[in-house]
């Protein structure tokens, strides 16, 4: 039997493929198209501590291989979120990260204080949202900040914490290493490359904050290698994502030495695409005869 | 009505004007006028999917109308009779036409008019004046005679009917409803002429979007209750609910 099931931090997952943070809602949107309890979990959509309405202007912006967002965390506030999205959540039956990005520190320990006591199984730490300006990235740059907003909302849950790192980080390896000492149970890498594209009509750039993430097949490479380096350089588990199209894509990140996945942009091009990527990697195992995923994690790593 | 994700196949693809096309797909659908789908006829190159409005149904498939704008709308019109294409949908809100009724003025500036044949279909029990401007070249008006009780035409150039803009024809004191669908300045202009004289207008708006299902936050515009997604909640709006500025 061949078995795509992966433990984290105590959570089982029925496969390594989860949705990533705000390409998917919280659930309910793909329902209607496919049998959603199938996927291994669903990261839900950047969660603050006060309902956000996000930015203004242009928020999407085409690019080869991939797209430019500037949503600015727009969702309802942790409140709401526990107590209409996490029901509707539940029944979907898969296992529910909550994401959580935040302005300040105080934002921060607030929001995960109300968390701890919500039913979600993991909290996903968002210290890297590159489009609002106070706090969120700014929190994923510099590992010493980092480090402290980690241990601050270590004392305040007692939910497994997995920390998701910005691309844009100093060193990548470092941040990963500080999250650790800082109590992070596991990390999740990466958020959107910060980027730009200019409208050449209007002369200006595309977006109000000029500056936004960009995500999708285009960033695979990058995403790889980071998740390479910090997978081997933490002893906690690492979800990688970053431009996984397909299961290839996905079995290179755990060869790579994830424990599982996530899966973003690509529920843009099919909103399904998650149950592909699940099919293909039990193709893939069945025909190479690996039982388990534990066989091929970190292979490529020697 | 559910919506579904599927495959099907082109049955007709035809250039009816320059850079305008109009495309059936083969299949059983069905849906509230003023819906759309998201169309893909490729790999995963270029990356979004692509809205178009559901331009009519019938026992064929349904119909789309299109005008070539970029890469992946170039795709579209290159595809012929059997070749296949991935649609999601029918998504949006579409007209809620149980209220829609009396006097009507549907309002459409170029392609606009893609969703309005199977809105006109569908408005029962009342008049409906079409306006419809273009640019130069004047399309698929005479479909639209079918469901019109008047037809009023506009052209940039002046090469069909009035020399200007469509609004200038428009009366909204006369209707008790006003549907448009177009560039926003127009829709803008449509929308304050309706406010002026106490005419609901509806707006069906356009923006960029990436899953087209609610998902992503991508698409939004304002509204009185806030940020409201034009996938989803949309992209019909009362026009006094939404801002229509930039
Ligand atoms: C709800 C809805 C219904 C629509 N119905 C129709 C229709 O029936 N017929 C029709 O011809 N057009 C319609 N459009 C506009 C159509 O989606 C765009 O013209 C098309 O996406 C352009 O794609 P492209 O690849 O040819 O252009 P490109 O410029 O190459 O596209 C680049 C990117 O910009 C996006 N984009 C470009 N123009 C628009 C636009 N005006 N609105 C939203 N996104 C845009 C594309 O989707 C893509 O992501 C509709 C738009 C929406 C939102
Ligand atoms: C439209 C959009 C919204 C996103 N919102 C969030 C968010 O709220 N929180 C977060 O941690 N990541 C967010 N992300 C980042 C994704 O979760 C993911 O890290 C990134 O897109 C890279 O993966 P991908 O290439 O598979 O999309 C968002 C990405 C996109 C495209
Ligand atoms: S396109 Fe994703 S929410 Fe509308």
């Amino acid at each position: 039997m061949t078995s795509l099931k992966v433990n984290i931090n105590g959570v089982d997952f029925k496969n390594p493929v989860i949705a990533a943070s705000g390409t998917f809602g919280f659930g309910e949107e793909y329902s209607e198209y496919f049998d959603v309890s199938r996927i291994g979990g669903i990261s839900s959509k950047g969660l603050t501590i006060n309902p956000k309405a996000g930015n203004e202007g242009r928020r999407l912006h085409e690019v080869t291989g991939g797209l430019i967002n500037s949503i600015g965390l727009q969702n309802p506030g942790i409140d709401e979120f526990i107590e209409l999205e996490i029901p509707k959540m539940r029944s979907l039956n898969t296992v529910i990260l909550a994401n959580m990005g935040g302005g300040t520190m105080d934002d921060y320990l607030a929001g995960a204080s109300k968390l701890d006591k919500a039913d979600v199984d993991i909290i996903e730490l968002n210290i890297s949202c590159p489009n609002v300006k106070s706090g969120g990235m700014a929190f994923g740059i510099k590992s010493c900040v980092a480090h402290e907003v980690v241990s601050e909302v270590r004392k305040v849950t007692k939910k497994p914490l997995m920390v998701k790192l910005s691309p844009n980080a100093e060193d990548i390896v470092e941040m990963a290493v500080k999250c650790r000492e800082a109590g992070a149970d596991s990390l999740s890498l990466v958020n959107t490359f910060k980027a730009m594209a200019i409208d050449i009509n209007k002369r200006k750039p595309v977006f109000r904050n000029i500056f936004a993430g960009l995500s999708g097949a285009c960033i695979k490479p990058m995403a790889l290698r980071m998740t390479y380096e910090v997978a081997g350089a933490v002893d906690i588990p690492v979800i990688g994502m970053g431009g996984i199209m397909n299961a290839e894509d996905a079995i290179e990140f755990i060869m790579a030495g994830a424990t599982a996945v996530q899966v973003g942009s690509a529920n843009f091009v099919k909103p399904d695409i998650m149950l592909d990527i699940i099919d293909g990697m039990e193709a893939f195992m069945k025909r190479e005869g690996i039982k388990s995923i534990d066989e091929i994690r970190g292979i490529a790593r020697g | 009505m559910s919506s579904k994700y599927l495959k099907a196949k082109v049955a007709s693809n035809e250039k009816i004007a320059e850079g305008i096309y109009r495309m059936v797909v083969e299949g059983d659908y069905s849906a509230n006028p003023g819906q759309f789908y998201m169309l893909r006829a490729w790999g995963v190159e270029p990356f979004l999917s692509r809205p178009i409005s559901i331009h009519g149904i019938t026992d064929a498939g349904i119909e789309f109308l299109y005008e070539v704008r970029g890469t992946g709308t170039e795709i579209f019109s290159k595809l012929k009779a059997g070749d296949e294409l991935e649609l999601l949908g029918p998504v949006g809100n579409g007209f809620d036409l149980e209220t829609i009724k009396g006097k009507v003025a549907v309002v459409v500036g170029g392609i606009g008019i893609a969703p309005m044949y199977e809105v006109m279909k569908h408005i029962k029990d009342s008049t409906v004046d079409f306006y419809a401007g273009f640019r130069d070249e004047v399309y698929s008006v005479d479909y639209m005679k079918e469901y019109a009780d008047n037809v009023i035409i506009s052209t940039e150039s002046g090469s069909v009917g009035h020399k200007g803009y469509v609004v200038e024809q428009l009366d909204a004191s006369k209707y008790d409803y006003i549907l448009s669908c177009g560039p926003t300045p127009m829709m803008k202009v449509v929308k304050e002429m309706g406010e002026k004289v106490g005419t609901p207008v509806y707006v069906s708006l356009e923006s960029h979007m990436a899953c087209g299902v609610g998902a992503c936050l991508g698409c939004t515009c304002n509204t009185k209750k806030g940020k409201e997604r034009v996938c989803k909640e949309g992209p019909v709006f009362l026009g006094e609910d939404v801002s229509l500025d930039d």
